[in-house]
């Protein structure tokens, strides 16, 4: 194989003319990254509250909670993502679909790539969060209500201050895999850091230099987020629990 | 709600649908038999005490799950192919997506796996290892006949449950157009105008498998493992 390797090419001025390569692919990890972080905070939000639902002593809520949880787990992502982008502007009343059809598209792409990770993410969330309530000892929840707590009040004041503790090392893994995930939106054509390096290709013909960027980028957010969330796992753990002191 | 749905495309795509159906469980089951196989001997290694295989064994694992899968496949797609045709002297420009495919999720799949088996065989007592030592046994009957027999049973669910996601992850052979059961739906979409229908239907299908596969990986362990 005579593969001519050229690093140069990053350095070069891109087909546009407007910028380099190495712009393009900063221009992709800048979105990989914010579409990475707004997810999360919708898949945070949500799943932390669906998560909840799947605890409470109530039919409806904890069925209308499990069942989210099993719609987002068993559908691929790629297919949940196709269905937010291509299927639901057809089926929102007219006005509004029109509205979104013919807004700019890179708020179309993105909007749906925010929506589908978020809530993708928020079932893997909510399973997490269910799981660190289960684990705290009956007692807990028992010794609240005795006190003459409401059962929102035993949530707010003993059950959940420690389940959200003993859940941030799990949710590491899932904060990693939004990252990663978010690679699926390049499909619809958002141009993310995994987009960008097959355009990259295209524009180029310089396969492995791009492949190669995009994977170290990849290995480089991994790094810097288990180092972040150690910083954190650290700070919140409880003495006497596993991983705690 | 004003769109008029259409379903009449999907009857007769079903043989279509069916044939990517195949595709995408053919390449979930090579890559779940080697994934367990190549994910049996990474473990093995990363818990050896022969430092370059347990780096080795780090490495690998380490670097296949901090790389997204959609970058993984497009990697095999550009390697895989030109590798072939050299070893095999075929022609340039052979199709050969689906064995890159294949090789790509098998490859990274095992790294998951291996995740899983470690866990697995660590869960197994030290005694039982010293034990098998103090019988007699040399290491890879231990290995076989005690700690890894032991290990897999604990392991059944996750394993399964490991291959509930690979199934979903297939659709990704997406980015290389090939005809998967999702790939399937899209073009058939694609074709008659009916990508709404199509991919709703595509969603059913992978919703009605996976959830009752997963409803009865939980029902196997309730029965091996009543909490």
């Amino acid at each position: 194989m005579s593969y001519q390797w050229n690093w140069d090419v990053f350095l070069q001025p891109s087909a546009t003319g407007d910028d380099t390569y190495l712009g393009w692919m900063f221009a992709g990890l800048k979105m990989t990254l914010t579409l990475s972080l707004s997810a999360w905070v919708i898949a945070l939000l949500l799943g932390a509250v669906i998560g909840v639902l799947r605890t409470v002593p109530n039919k409806w809520l904890a069925g209308f909670a499990t069942a989210w949880v099993e719609l987002f787990r068993n559908v691929p992502l790629l297919v949940q993502l196709f269905i937010w982008y291509f299927v639901l502007p057809e089926l929102l009343p007219e006005a509004w679909g029109n509205a979104f059809k013919q807004s700019n598209p890179v708020f179309q792409m993105f909007s749906a790539s925010v929506l589908c990770l978020g809530l993708f993410t928020s079932a893997r969330v909510a399973e997490q969060v269910r799981a660190g309530i289960n684990s705290l000892p009956k007692g807990q929840k028992n010794a609240g209500l005795a006190l003459g707590f409401t059962l929102p009040q035993t949530y707010r004041h003993v059950l959940l201050p420690m389940a959200f503790r003993l859940v941030v090392p799990p949710l590491t893994s899932e904060f990693l895999n939004i990252f990663k995930n978010s690679a699926v939106c390049s499909t619809i054509g958002l141009l993310e850091l995994a987009a960008q390096g097959r355009q990259l290709v295209d524009y180029t013909a310089q396969p492995y230099e791009s492949f190669i960027a995009v994977t170290v980028a990849y290995i480089t957010i991994n790094v810097v987020v288990m180092v972040l969330m150690k910083r954190l796992e650290d700070k919140v753990r409880v003495p006497g629990y596993m991983g705690g002191k | 709600m004003t769109y008029e749905f259409d379903w009449s495309s999907i009857p007769g795509a079903l043989p279509f649908l069916w044939d990517g159906l195949l595709v995408s469980l053919k390449i979930t089951l090579l890559a779940v038999v080697v994934g367990i196989v190549w994910g049996t001997l990474l473990a093995m290694m990363r818990l050896s005490s022969l430092r370059p295989l347990s780096l080795f064994a780090a490495g690998y694992v380490n670097l296949f799950r901090a790389v997204p899968l959609v970058m993984v496949l497009l990697w095999f797609f550009l390697i895989v192919p030109k590798f072939i045709e050299q070893l095999f002297g075929l022609a340039p420009g052979t199709d050969l997506r689906l064995t890159s495919a294949m090789i790509g999720f098998a490859l990274f799949e095992s790294a998951y796996y291996s995740e899983i088996i470690r866990a697995g065989i660590q869960s197994v007592p030290k005694g039982q290892l010293s034990a098998s030592y103090a019988l007699g046994m040399t290491y890879p009957q231990a290995m076989r006949l005690v700690v890894l027999s032991q290990a897999f049973r604990n392991m059944v669910p996750l394993l399964l449950t490991q291959a509930i996601i690979l199934f979903q992850d297939t659709s990704l052979v997406y980015v290389s157009a090939l005809a998967d059961f999702f790939g399937a739906a899209y073009k058939v979409g694609d074709r008659d105008g009916r990508l709404v229908e199509l991919l709703l239907f595509a969603g059913l299908v992978y919703f009605v498998i996976c959830y009752s596969a997963s409803t009865l990986v939980k029902r196997l362990q309730k029965k091996y493992h009543p909490a």
